[in-house]
C-alpha cells in the first residue's frame, strides 16, 4: 500500500491503461504539453507523447464529438471535461450520440469511451462552473456514471471504466484531488455497480456518493461521539449501474435512511434513493427517508456562503437527529 | 469545342470506367429513386411512424461520392439517409422493413428513417440532429490516421447544418489535426422551409467558409455523376496522399418537401421551379442521355432497369409487410454492449429502473 492522493491515483490509472492498451488515448484541453489544467495527466505528454495524450482546442462539443467517432472504429479515448460543467455545450454529443447510438443501430455499433473530470461546487468560481449534472446524465439509458470519493475507488473505478464497452462518465471533485488515502501497489479494478460501506453501523444508514461520502463520514463519527448513534455509510461509487442491493439490505439493518449529497434536490440521485428506498423497503422503515441536498439555488460565488449551501457535517448531524 | 461534361469524363477517375459499371451507377440511382418513391406511398398509406426525409433529386451526390470508395473509406450522413445507405450496399429489404419499424430493419425497428447504420459496410449512420454527425466524422478520421490506415471519411450534411456549432467546431479540428474528413455540403436550397438567403450569411459559396480554416474547398453541380466523381476524387487523393481534410458544396435539389410532413413544401418553392429541375437537372435523366451518347445502353434496357427497381422496392414492402414487430422485450436490449453480451462487467448493479 502507498498513501497516494487522488490525483495521483487517477493518473496511475490512466497511465496503466495506457500502457496496457494501443487504442487507449487521452484526449482534451490542455492535457498534453500543460500537463493538465488539474494535473491529473501531469508527465504523461512527456512519457507517451503526441499521439497518446493530444491538446484539443476549446471545443468540447467537437472534441468529445470527436472521441465518439474515434470509439466507432475501436478506439478507446480518455476525454477530460477541465469541469463538468463544460459538458453542457456538448450535451447532443453525449446524449444523443455517445447515448442512443447503439440503441439507434440496433446494437450494430458499441461505444467504448471514457469522458472524465470534476463535478463539483465548493470552490467559489460561480454558477458556471460548479455544476453536478451525475443526476441529468445517469437518466440516460446508455450512459453509465460513476463518483468516486476517495483515491482508492477513483483509481479502481477508472481503470474499469476504460476497460468497458458502453460509455463511462467519471465525475471527480477539486477539493478532493489534493487529498491522500491508502492505495494498493498493484493492479485493482472496481467493478461498476458496486457500493462501498465506508463504515459499518446499525442506528440509521446513510447514503451518500462522492464528497458527500467524507461529510457523512465526519458526521458519523461525531454522531457517535456525540449522540450515541452509530451510523452506516453506504458510498454508491457508481450512480447508473446502481447497487439497490446494499443500500436496501443497510437499511433493512438500521431501519432508517438519510440520504446526502451534493445534487441539486429537485430529481436528484437521492430522490432516485429515496423511491427505490419506499418501493422496496417501506414496512422496514421506522421514519420517513431524509434528504440532504445542495440548497436549492444556483451555485453561489460568495466563499462563506457557497460553504453554506453544500452538506456539512453539522447539517448531516441536525438531520439524521431528526430522524432517529 | 469540347463541352464540360465532356472533360469530366475524361477524367481518369471516369475514363477507366467499364460499361457494366455504368450501367451498374444507372441501376444503383434508379433503386435509390424507386425505394424513396414506394417509401412515400407507405409512408401515406399509414404504414409508418415519424418524419420520412425523401433523397429523390439528389441521387447522383450520394452515389458519385460513394462509388469512389475503397476498404478504409467511411461515411456518416445525416437524416436524409436512404439513399446513402443504399449506395453503400445495404439492403432495401432491411431499410425498408426500418422504415414500417420492423425487427427484421437494419436496426431492428429501434432507429427509423433517420438511423440507418451498417457498420460491415463503413456505414456510420443515419443522424438526426442537424450538424450532430459532422464531429463524429472528425473523429472517424481521426481513427484512420491514428490507426495508420489510407483512407478517409465522407460526411455529409445538408446546407441547413452549415450554421451549427459543432461544424464549425469539426472543420477547425479536421484543419487543426490534419485528418482526412471530407464533409460535403449537400446543398438543396433550403434549410427546412428557410432559403439558403434567409438562413446563410456568405459571399460567393458556402464552402468558402472553410478558408477561415485554412482548408481547402471546391462547389460545383451534382447533377452529372462524371462531374462529381471527378470533383470528389480531387479530396479522396488529397485525404489519402496529404492527409488534408477538404469541404465540398454540392449543388442538388430535393424534389419533395423537407420531409413529407413538411407543410408548406409547395408554398417556399414555386412548382416551377420544382418542374425546371426534374426536367432540366435530373439526375438520372442526365446519367441515361450519357448512356444512350455513349451507346452503351438502349432505351428498353433503361426501362428495364427501371422495372428491376421498382420490382425491388416492391419486394421490400412485401418483405417490411410480412416481418414482425419487435417483441416488447426488445424494447430493453441494445442498450449497453455489457449488458447485452451478459459479461462480467454486467453482473452488478441495477441498469434499468423500470418499476
Amino acid at each position: 500500500m502507498s498513501l497516494l492522493t487522488y490525483r495521483e491515483a487517477l493518473k496511475s490509472a490512466l497511465s496503466e491503461e495506457i500502457e496496457r492498451d494501443e487504442n487507449v488515448f487521452i484526449l482534451g484541453e490542455e492535457v498534453a504539453q500543460y500537463n493538465g489544467a488539474y494535473k491529473i495527466t501531469e508527465g504523461l505528454w512527456k512519457r507517451f507523447g503526441d499521439k497518446r495524450v493530444v491538446d484539443t482546442p476549446i471545443s468540447e462539443a467537437g472534441f468529445i464529438g470527436m472521441g465518439i467517432g474515434a470509439a466507432m472504429l475501436g478506439l478507446r479515448p480518455v476525454m477530460e471535461l477541465m469541469f463538468w460543467s463544460f459538458a453542457y455545450v456538448a450535451f447532443d454529443q453525449i446524449i444523443n450520440n455517445a447515448g442512443c447510438i447503439r440503441y439507434m443501430s440496433g446494437g450494430l455499433v458499441n461505444l467504448p469511451i471514457v469522458i472524465r473530470g470534476p463535478a463539483n461546487g465548493g470552490t467559489n468560481v460561480g454558477a458556471t462552473h460548479s455544476h453536478t449534472p451525475e443526476n441529468i446524465l445517469a437518466t440516460n439509458p446508455g450512459l453509465k456514471v460513476v463518483v468516486p470519493a476517495t483515491a482508492y475507488d477513483a483509481k479502481g473505478l477508472m481503470k474499469t471504466a476504460i476497460r468497458d464497452n458502453d460509455p463511462v462518465l467519471v465525475m471527480e471533485n477539486t477539493l478532493l484531488y489534493g487529498e491522500k488515502w491508502e492505495v494498493p501497489d498493484g493492479e485493482y479494478l472496481i467493478p461498476l455497480g458496486v457500493a462501498d460501506i465506508k463504515r459499518n453501523g446499525t442506528d440509521i444508514t446513510i447514503i451518500a456518493h462522492g464528497r458527500a461520502v467524507l461529510t457523512s463520514l465526519k458526521a458519523a463519527e461525531l454522531l457517535a461521539a456525540e449522540h450515541d448513534i452509530n451510523a452506516e455509510v453506504v458510498d454508491l461509487r457508481s450512480i447508473r449501474p446502481l447497487d439497490e442491493e446494499t443500500i436496501l439490505n443497510s437499511v433493512r439493518k438500521t431501519h432508517r435512511a438519510l440520504v446526502v449529497e451534493e445534487n441539486k434536490p429537485f430529481c436528484s440521485v437521492g430522490t432516485q434513493i429515496a423511491a427505490t428506498l419506499q418501493e422496496n423497503v417501506f414496512d422496514e422503515l421506522d421514519a420517513p427517508v431524509g434528504r440532504l441536498s445542495a440548497t436549492d439555488a444556483p451555485a453561489i460565488y460568495s466563499p462563506p456562503l457557497e460553504k453554506k449551501q453544500l452538506p456539512d457535517p453539522q447539517r448531516v448531524i441536525a438531520k439524521v437527529l431528526q430522524i432517529c | 469545342m469540347e463541352t464540360l461534361a465532356d472533360s469530366y469524363a475524361d477524367a481518369a477517375i471516369n475514363s477507366q470506367l467499364t460499361k457494366e459499371e455504368k450501367i451498374g451507377f444507372l441501376r444503383e440511382m434508379f433503386r435509390i429513386r424507386r425505394f424513396e418513391q414506394t417509401s412515400l406511398k407507405y409512408y401515406n398509406l399509414g404504414k409508418m411512424g415519424g418524419f420520412l426525409h425523401l433523397y429523390s433529386g439528389q441521387e447522383a451526390v450520394a452515389l458519385g461520392t460513394i462509388s469512389l470508395l475503397g476498404e478504409n473509406d467511411h461515411v456518416i450522413t445525416a437524416y436524409r439517409d436512404h439513399g446513402h445507405a443504399l449506395a453503400v450496399g445495404m439492403d432495401p429489404k432491411s431499410c425498408m422493413a426500418e422504415l414500417f419499424g420492423k425487427a427484421t430493419g437494419c436496426s431492428k425497428g429501434k432507429g427509423g428513417s433517420m438511423h440507418f447504420f451498417a457498420p460491415d459496410k463503413n456505414y456510420w449512420g443515419g443522424h438526426g440532429i442537424v450538424g450532430g454527425q459532422t464531429p463524429l466524422a472528425a473523429g472517424i478520421a481521426f481513427a484512420l490516421k491514428y490507426k495508420g490506415l489510407r483512407g478517409c471519411c465522407l460526411c455529409y450534411l445538408g446546407d441547413g447544418a452549415i450554421n451549427q456549432g459543432p461544424f464549425h467546431e469539426a472543420l477547425n479540428l479536421v484543419a487543426l489535426f490534419k485528418l482526412p474528413a471530407i464533409y460535403i455540403i449537400e446543398n438543396n436550397g433550403y434549410s427546412m422551409g428557410t432559403s439558403q438567403q434567409r438562413s446563410s450569411a456568405f459571399r460567393d459559396s458556402l464552402a468558402q467558409r472553410a478558408d477561415a480554416y485554412n482548408m481547402a474547398w471546391d462547389v460545383f453541380k451534382g447533377e452529372d455523376l462524371y462531374e462529381v466523381r471527378a470533383k470528389t476524387q480531387i479530396a479522396i487523393d488529397r485525404a489519402y496522399h496529404e492527409s488534408e481534410p477538404t469541404l465540398l458544396e454540392i449543388q442538388t435539389y430535393r424534389y419533395y418537401g423537407h420531409s413529407v410532413a413538411d407543410a408548406n413544401a409547395k408554398k417556399y418553392r414555386k412548382p416551377e421551379e420544382i418542374e425546371k429541375y426534374k426536367t432540366q437537372h435530373d439526375p438520372l435523366r442526365i446519367w441515361t442521355q450519357h448512356l444512350l451518347d455513349e451507346a452503351i445502353i438502349t432505351e428498353a434496357e433503361v426501362e428495364e432497369l427501371d422495372r428491376e427497381a421498382k420490382e425491388e422496392s416492391n419486394a421490400a414492402v412485401q418483405f417490411a409487410e410480412e416481418s414482425p414487430f419487435p417483441e416488447e422485450r426488445e424494447i430493453l436490449t441494445d442498450i449497453y454492449w455489457e449488458v447485452d453480451h451478459q459479461t462480467d462487467a454486467a453482473k452488478y448493479g441495477r441498469y434499468f429502473f423500470n418499476s
